[in-house]
């Protein structure tokens, strides 16, 4: 009994940061941008987080939690938006091909971590000397009396805020693309660039907005696995290939960011399993490990012979627009 | 309100050496429907574009309701109350009509969706509009895509319209239930521009109609003054007469028969179900439908194209062998020497290939011809230039990509080879579209030389009128089945339109249908097939 609650309690940690990249790819998406750099600007947010919470803390006499908590946010808010902004310059602008930036993206992005992670290390003196004990107190602090309630209070309520920002983000994005104005004209931009351009839409910046604000949504979850998961320190490549489980996990959730919160539950599960079954050997593991991509494919494989319309990527998913010559 | 909806003077627009528009003046009145009319490349269609904005007028001044505009993009066309219908919907296929029909629209972050759809319903039964708000566009037929995109359009508040060529796609009692819509506005105060080239069409609908050629404003009439004959010599500048030369059928006997042949398409869905019929030499067999009710797929079965999941074809060689084609590959029906030819509907995707030169086009069908390695360019050059001074290919020569052809004559390119090959099986699949009225005779001309000269031709159109002038007998799908087979010379348009829609042919018309048939093949030993098939496909 103890053990599936700590299993469940350690899958929701683990899915949350998925379900921050999915959500914000989810967004990018609809807009009928593929971003692949997803998995890169997630490391470039949780190493931007990082670094402002570090710097701040190094250089303050009495660092606050409250302080280090909104300083680390804004660095990653901004890193990320960079990235996201990187993204939508060459590929909504200069239309270059959108799968061979977004994996440049993710290659540079992994590197932009791991040299500053590298670089701070350095300064805090050496590997795994990282610390920024305030900053991570205050990602790490849970409801007080709630989470103290026996058997289920840590697995309903054992969090930080992060946990409960992802929830209502991927709610609040559902909402925003089946019940307003706004949504809808980024679902037009997705299906169908042209159609929406006549409609009056302005077709560039609703790709801009939503792969920028998706690559925050995304950056959060970097930042999350860094001061939540991992309590305020780096390792290289630590964050591992949670990124592209992020961008599978779009297609578990087909589009949907609310279905992509159960579906982010399930992808923690999987991932995690192999630590749960006892006695499977460490190639076991590995493969143990790919079983959120085997649902993953089921689920294509799934939908694509139902084949219903809505469970469909976007349209115009990858290509570029440009409105031809008058 | 000024009389004058839109008034037109002098305008004039250019693409480099081309002038698609020459100094044309056209006025539009308040709360009338015009037709404008004119060939291919008359320039219908960039005039109407300066109106909705897509293109900008080089010279010449454009008036709406007695004020000099400019309009400059398609927003600044839509301020002006000025709304066009494309040919090609822009609407997205996920999303309810009511969700296309605000799209872009300013209002309430929110969406309302219930008052949306009761102001949409309040402005559909207004106009006599048939419309589930809810609908999603994917379950739409084409004739409900197209009246979203006019309640779109009146939605914004447009009293304006223009429509570019709206009934291409419609069947007949759709057409008739749009224009029902389209005087109800014309009541209602709105002006309405229709583009077509369908002359009856233009008799019926219009208060005026206006004629184009060769980007030349040549005037506009009065509808109730003029007659077709006059239309069209105002539109192609000299007397042509408008009747098919249609020879009674002679020595036919069975060549090609279909029995029971089913062929799904990659969903799995049954794209023709059930298909019988005999086709024989000495006439042609139309086919009619809605467009995608298996019409491509029929012929392509034929031509070994696609995979037959059940029934049989055959095939009467002229020695009184009966071969069956069912599942041969193209490759296969070629090695048996039946001299079969096909006109795919795509003509650039299937027919030619666009980057190539005629002498090669010629040689896509003759490349296994000539000796060892080397490719034999003569004979297919040599083709090539028969064609070209056969039919009056317009092309500066044979060595020009097919691509760089104007429509009609790509189509005259792609006709001329099939016919070459003196084909006993002819399949054309809308062999006219997109041509201006004395290609099109050309290609009807062809196709009954084809017929006297004892081919069987099979060809899927969409006009109704031509079908009943050109065929013999007219065969209807429906949704991938047979609804049935008529004599075209005594069938109607509406009986045709009921047979496409309904899916099976109106009462008491199958006796006749089955008797016109057997005047009309003498005493053929395939009488009783063809009776018989005509039941199964009933």
């Amino acid at each position: 009994m103890n053990v599936l609650l700590t299993f469940l309690h350690q899958a929701i940690l683990q899915g949350i940061a998925i379900l921050f990249g999915a959500t914000g790819e989810i967004m990018t998406e609809k807009s009928g941008n593929l971003n692949l750099g997803i998995p890169g600007i997630m490391y470039m947010g949780g190493i931007a987080g990082l670094m402002g919470a570090f710097f701040y803390e190094k250089g303050a006499e009495q660092p606050g939690v409250v302080p280090g908590v909104l300083i680390s946010l804004l660095w990653c808010a901004v890193a990320s938006a960079l990235g996201g902004l990187i993204y939508a310059f060459l590929t909504v602008t200069l239309r270059a091909n959108q799968n061979v930036v977004g994996l440049a993206l993710t290659t540079f992005g992994t590197g932009f971590g791991n040299f500053f992670g590298g670089s701070i290390s350095k300064i805090a003196g050496g590997v795994g000397q990282i610390s920024v004990k305030t900053t991570a107190s205050g990602f790490q602090a849970t409801i007080p009396i709630l989470s103290d309630i026996p058997v289920i209070g840590r697995l309903l309520f054992g969090y930080g805020f992060l946990t409960c920002c992802a929830l209502i983000i991927a709610a609040a994005a559902t909402w925003l693309l089946v019940r307003t104005r706004v949504g809808l004209h980024l679902v037009a931009v997705g299906e169908s660039p042209a159609t929406a351009d006549a409609a009056g839409i302005n077709v560039n910046r609703y790709k801009y907005v939503a792969t920028i604000s998706g690559a925050v949504i995304a950056g959060f979850g970097g930042l999350y696995f860094v001061m939540e998961y991992l309590g305020g320190t780096w390792a290289n490549n630590g964050f591992g290939d949670r990124g592209w489980l992020a961008v599978a996990l779009v297609i578990l959730a087909l589009w949907s960011p609310a279905k992509a919160i159960w579906g982010s539950f399930v992808f923690g599960a999987l991932y995690i399993i192999y630590i749960y079954i006892p006695g499977v050997s460490r190639a076991m593991q590995e493969l143990l490990k790919m079983l959120p991509y085997v649902v993953t494919i089921l689920v294509l494989i799934m939908t694509s012979r139902r084949n219903r319309p809505e469970d469909q990527p976007p349209a115009s998913l990858g290509l570029s627009y440009f409105r031809e010559e008058r | 309100m000024h009389e004058n909806a839109i008034e037109l003077r002098n305008v004039t627009k250019r693409f480099g050496e081309v002038t698609a528009n020459d100094h044309v003046s056209l006025t539009l009145r308040r709360g009338e429907i015009l037709s404008i009319l004119g060939e291919n490349g008359s320039g219908k269609t960039t005039l109407m574009n300066m109106l909705s904005g897509i293109y900008f007028p080089d010279e010449g001044e454009i008036f709406v309701n007695g004020r000099k505009v400019t309009i400059r993009s398609p927003h600044d066309a839509f301020e002006l109350g000025i709304g066009m219908i494309h040919q090609h919907f822009k609407l997205i296929s996920i999303l309810t009509a009511a969700q296309n029909i605000i799209l872009g629209q300013k209002g309430p972050a929110k969406l309302d969706m219930r008052q949306i759809t009761g102001d949409i319903n309040a402005l559909t039964s207004r106009y006599g509009f048939d419309l589930d708000p809810n609908k999603k566009i994917y379950d739409m037929s084409v004739s409900e895509k197209q009246t979203v995109e006019i309640v779109k359009v009146i939605y914004r508040g447009a009293d304006i319209l223009i429509l570019d060529e709206p009934t291409a796609v419609l069947t007949p009692q759709e057409i008739e239930k749009l224009f029902y819509v389209l005087r109800r506005m014309r009541e209602d105060g709105k002006s309405v521009i229709i583009i077509t080239h369908k002359l009856n069409e233009v008799m019926e609908i219009s208060d005026r109609v206006a004629v184009l050629r060769k980007g030349q404003y040549i005037g506009t009439v009065e509808t109730k003054d003029t007659t077709e004959e006059k239309l069209t010599e105002m539109m192609v500048g000299e007397h042509i007469t408008l009747d098919i030369q249609r020879a009674d059928p002679a020595s036919t006997h069975r060549c090609l028969e279909m029995r029971g042949v089913t062929v799904r398409n990659r969903e799995g869905f049954k794209v023709l179900d059930d298909i019988s019929f005999i086709a024989r030499t000495g006439e042609i067999l139309g086919i009619a439908g809605i467009s995608g009710s298996g019409q491509k797929e029929l012929l392509e079965s034929i031509a070994g194209l696609q995979h037959v999941e059940s029934g049989q074809i055959l095939y009467d060689a002229p020695s009184g062998a009966v071969e069956e084609l069912t599942q041969k590959t193209p490759k296969q029906i070629y090695d048996m020497r039946i001299r079969l030819s096909f006109v795919p509907e795509d003509r650039l995707g299937m027919g030619l290939v666009g980057s190539m030169d005629l002498t090669g086009n010629m040689m896509v069908r003759s490349y296994k011809q000539g000796r060892g390695f080397f490719a034999d360019r003569k004979q297919p050059e040599k083709l090539a230039t028969e064609i070209v001074d056969k039919l009056e290919v317009a092309t500066p020569s044979v060595h020009t990509p097919v691509r760089n052809l104007s429509g009609g004559n790509v189509q005259k390119v792609l006709v001329g080879r099939e016919i070459a090959s003196a084909p006993r099986v002819l399949m054309v699949a809308y062999p006219v579209r997109g041509l201006d009225i004395n290609s099109a005779f050309a290609i009807y001309r062809l196709l009954n030389q084809q017929k006297e000269q004892g081919a069987a031709v099979l060809c899927v159109g969409e006009d109704l009128d031509v079908l009943i002038q050109l065929c013999d007998r007219i065969l209807v799908l429906s949704e991938g089945r047979v609804a049935g087979i008529v004599d075209a010379r005594t069938t109607t348009k509406e009986e045709l339109g009921y047979m496409m829609t309904s899916g099976h042919v109106a009462a008491g018309r199958v006796v006749n249908s089955a008797q016109a048939g057997q005047a009309a093949s003498g005493s053929s030993p395939s009488d009783e097939a063809q009776s018989e098939s005509g039941k199964e496909a009933r």
